[in-house]
């Protein structure tokens, strides 16, 4: 039997970003919030010891442990799912700030074109240019709507970075808050070779700090070190913008968090249509509690997200079938298999520092700056070249047609060890009809309850993407001119042990209209207006850019519709 | 080793210094939490200095086994030397403590697969939904151990260790490439890359953990490892060699 709590204004499931910034904002407001988070507290003090390839990155110290949860998948709907056991390609976040401690901190906003993708698609193309099997969608949000959000989050995180004009990029009512990340001279290689080639390459937004910078909030962060342990691993100068080191103790600064680590929720309570508090399990002791609240906030990721509605009954489940439902369509990923190696014989390179948001990019080929009439995929991708720096278990980066092992291997990952980088790519990824999440019918988590089951292989969209792409990274690459390029132009099958990134997104989509779409534009469930479902569980399709500045943007406004509700109630819109 | 490092004043930069020197304010702001704890620890810092002389070591205590019979032990070395070998650049997995590395892991939680899901059942997979293998990481590789030996004697009526090296080469060739045995209806490819895995840990994973002995593994290529700040270093257009530090050197600052 649970033990019931007292009733509280506001819960919110898991504390990343999402739920952070949720609890900053209402706790500043004078607002009691109860924290509900899976995993242990943590703050620069954990990371002392974050310079260890091993642990952190090949142990995955951060991440979710997978011997309590997972999920399920397959590439079609005719194959059994199964669990990913160990960790492929998604390293989910665990503990007090989730995957916004180890993430790299790539920050950049989403194009207007993504918000209306839908309408200005098929007024540019005609209707037809949108494939039945593709359900894509608006946002219900304009991005002049959502750009004083996204203003909030890049001055809460300091965002580093230089404003990009044209492309279709989005107006900004203010330059970033600190100037862009250093320029290194695989970056300046980079930068030559697309001038010439007619380009506009630009520094990525950073969240790993350019200088040191003291934000509206009060919080002071040094500047980043390029230490080279930053993706995957904890900032121990506190530059890497985390909601550990930022939104986190502005709250609990308040007095108004109350914040309960190891505490694992496992149900909503709720009756159809409004919900009335929490289970959640104590993972130390076994323990059971019942925290009823006026408002239940999820934001336990795009996973848990979803998994915990299904569980609930809240919302419609998605229907392949027939196309009916929303909880659970529109699950994306990214598209990054378009990449050129490139290998030099007598040049070395101080690949070995680097930071996680180190790179430079071309805004050329992403959304639609460019013609798609005769190309059969729509949007596009960032192509750049990154250095976050070379680990050495991770990076032994031979060319094709060296064994993988013995006396030539040897040899050649010492050889090129500080002598090749890649130009690559990040490319948007469409929605699909067969692409979704739902319940697995077997599998179960350490608490008893159905694991959530993934649906997802690469379209022929993605495949004609990548193709395209590849080709342009290949004649950049030639034009910097290296003494081996290896081009891959395939897309593959989706690898649950392989693919490279955790920008997971959709599956509780946000847009104006109930029947397509689970939540409206402050993240309140059109089914239950008391839920408010934040994270990139809300996005109806994924651009091609790094989701986190999307998402921190939406929790903000997320944050105001909340506040609104507990004063007036009902829909927000 | 520190004293002749390639970079005049890298040697010795501490947390401390670091934060002295970066001109952080630390009065009057919130400030991230381990930036405070960081200056908390000042006072505890010099009790090292007036602590008696300890013995000196003249082994590293951490080379010893806690999980392989001695057998397994020269098996691993004798494999993982295949896999990583001592040429020119330097030394190979054998004199890197690789071994040493691989049976300290799989005596842990790792070996036991403590953090992975576990639960049956176990249905074969496609190439495309990662393993589903039951057995524990450190019954898989002592299996896969008596596999290569069997497999040896099989093919040049000798035990592994007893082969020559091209010998050596053509079982770990076998293994995986998959044409070997199963073991215990696994592919014998996938013992082959827990090997290979584990032999690149163990030559360049952080000393702390019994392989990359004195940092050669990272010297070999290059690699500075754990220090406190690149930003000098990747503006300059020219490689700098900077010699490794290990996690050690971030303890008592
Ligand atoms: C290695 C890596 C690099 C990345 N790099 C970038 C980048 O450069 N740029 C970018 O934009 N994005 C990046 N991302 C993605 C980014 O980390 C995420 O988009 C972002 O952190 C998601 O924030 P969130 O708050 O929605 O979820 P999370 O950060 O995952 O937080 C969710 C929290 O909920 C908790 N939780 C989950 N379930 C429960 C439950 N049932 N009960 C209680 N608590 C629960 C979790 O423990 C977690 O702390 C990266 C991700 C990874 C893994
Ligand atoms: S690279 Fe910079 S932001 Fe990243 S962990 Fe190191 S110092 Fe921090």
């Amino acid at each position: 039997m649970a033990t019931k709590l007292p009733k509280v204004p506001v819960v919110v499931v898991g504390m990343g970003w999402a739920g952070g910034i949720v609890s900053a904002e209402l706790t500043k407001a004078g607002i009691s919030v109860v924290g509900l988070e899976r995993g242990k507290d943590r703050n620069t003090s954990d990371y002392m010891m974050a310079h260890d390839e091993l642990r952190y990155q090949h142990r995955e110290e951060l991440m979710q442990d997978l011997s309590k949860e997972t999920i399920t998948s397959r590439n079609d709907e005719k194959t059994r799912a199964l669990p990913m056991r160990d960790y492929g390609t998604f390293i989910v976040g665990d503990g007090v700030g989730g995957a916004g401690s180890h993430w790299n901190g790539q920050t950049y906003r989403f194009l207007p074109y993504d918000f209306e993708i839908k309408t200005m698609t098929e007024e540019r193309y005609g209707p037809d240019k949108i494939s039945a099997d593709m359900p894509l969608q608006d946002w219900g949000i304009t991005y002049d709507e959502i750009e004083p959000y996204y203003d909030t989050f890049e001055k809460m995180a300091g965002i580093s970075g230089e404003t990009v004009e044209g492309f279709g990029y989005g107006v900004r009512s203010n330059p970033y808050p600190t100037g862009p990340m250093l320029k290194t001279p695989i970056m300046e290689l980079f930068e030559t070779a697309t001038k010439n080639l007619g380009y506009s390459p630009y520094i990525l937004p950073s969240g790993n700090l350019s200088e040191a910078y003291e934000n509206p909030d009060g919080i002071s962060r040094a500047a980043c070190q390029y230490c080279a342990y930053c993706e995957n691993f904890g900032c121990e100068y506190g530059a890497k913008a985390d909601p550990a080191v930022t939104v986190i103790p502005v709250a609990k600064q308040t007095g108004n968090l109350d914040l309960r680590t190891h505490s694992n929720v496992i149900e909503i309570l709720n009756d159809g249509s409004k919900a009335t508090g929490v289970i959640y399990v104590d993972t130390i002791t076994g323990e059971e509690f019942e925290q009823p609240a006026e408002v239940v906030v999820l934001a336990s990721y795009v996973y848990n997200n979803v998994r915990l509605l299904l569980n609930a009954g809240l919302g419609k489940p998605y229907n392949s079938a027939n196309q009916t439902g929303s909880i659970g369509k529109n699950y994306c990923y990214q598209v990054s298999s378009a990449s050129s190696m490139l290998f030099f014989e007598d040049k070395e390179f101080n690949l070995y520092g680097g930071a996680g948001a180190l790179g430079i990019e071309i805004p050329d080929l992403v959304g639609d700056a460019f013609d798609h009439s005769d190309l059969n995929f729509l949007h596009g991708a960032g192509i750049r070249v990154t250095q976050y720096g070379n680990r050495p278990i991770a990076n032994n980066v031979v060319p094709a047609g060296t064994p993988a092992w013995g006396a030539e291997f040897k040899a050649a990952s010492i050889k090129y060890a500080n002598s090749y980088f890649p130009v690559k790519s990040q490319g948007a990824s469409m929605p699909h009809r067969y692409n979704y999440l739902d319940l697995d019918p077997e599998y179960k988590d350490a608490y008893g309850k159905p694991l959530l089951r993934m649906t997802f292989n690469y379209t022929d969209q993605d495949r004609e993407l990548v193709k395209y792409i590849s080709k342009v990274t290949h004649k950049i690459a030639e034009e910097i001119g290296a003494d081996i390029i290896q081009t891959n132009e395939e897309q593959g099958d989706f690898n649950v042990n392989k693919d490279t990134n955790t920008h997971n997104t959709g599956g509780v989509i946000m847009g104006a209209d109930p029947e397509t779409s689970a939540v409206n534009s402050y993240m309140q469930m059109w089914d239950a207006e008391n839920v408010f479902v934040v994270g990139a569980s809300a996005f109806p399709h994924n651009s091609a850019f790094n989701p986190t500045g999307t998402l921190g943007a939406l929790s903000y406004r997320a944050a105001e519709g909340i506040q609104r509700f507990l004063k007036d109630g009902g829909s927000l819109v | 080793m520190a004293d002749n490092n390639t970079q005049a004043g890298k040697k010795g930069t501490t947390r401390r210094d670091f934060l002295k020197n970066s001109g952080l304010t630390v009065g009057g702001v919130v400030l991230g939490g381990a930036i405070g704890s960081l200056f908390g620890v000042n006072n505890t810092t010099t009790t090292q200095e007036t602590a008696p002389a300890a013995p000196a070591l003249t082994v590293n205590p951490a080379a010893a086994l806690m999980f392989f019979t001695p057998d397994q032990y020269q098996l691993t070395q004798a494999a993982a030397e295949r896999i990583y070998p001592k040429d020119d650049n330097g030394p190979g997995a054998m004199e890197l403590n690789a071994a040493i590395y691989i049976d300290h892991q799989l005596a842990g939680a790792w070996g036991i697969n403590s953090k992975e899901y576990m639960a049956g059942p176990f249905y074969k997979a496609e190439e495309t939904q990662g393993s589903q293998i039951r057995i524990l990481r450190k019954d898989l590789f002592t299996m896969g151990l008596a596999a290569l030996n069997t497999h040896s004697n099989k093919t040049f009526q000798a035990n592994f260790v007893d082969l020559e090296a091209e010998q050596q080469d053509e079982i770990l060739t076998a293994f995986s490439e998959d044409k070997a045995p199963e073991i215990s209806k696994v592919r014998s490819s996938i013992f082959f890359s827990l090997l290979r895995t584990l032999t690149i840990e163990g030559v360049y994973a952080d000393p702390l953990y019994g392989g990359n002995k004195d940092m050669q593994g990272w010297a070999m290529r290059k690699y500075p490892g754990t220090r406190l700040s690149f930003a000098q270093e990747i503006q300059n257009s020219d490689f700098v060699q900077l010699d490794p530090e290990s996690l050690t050197s971030h303890m008592g600052h």
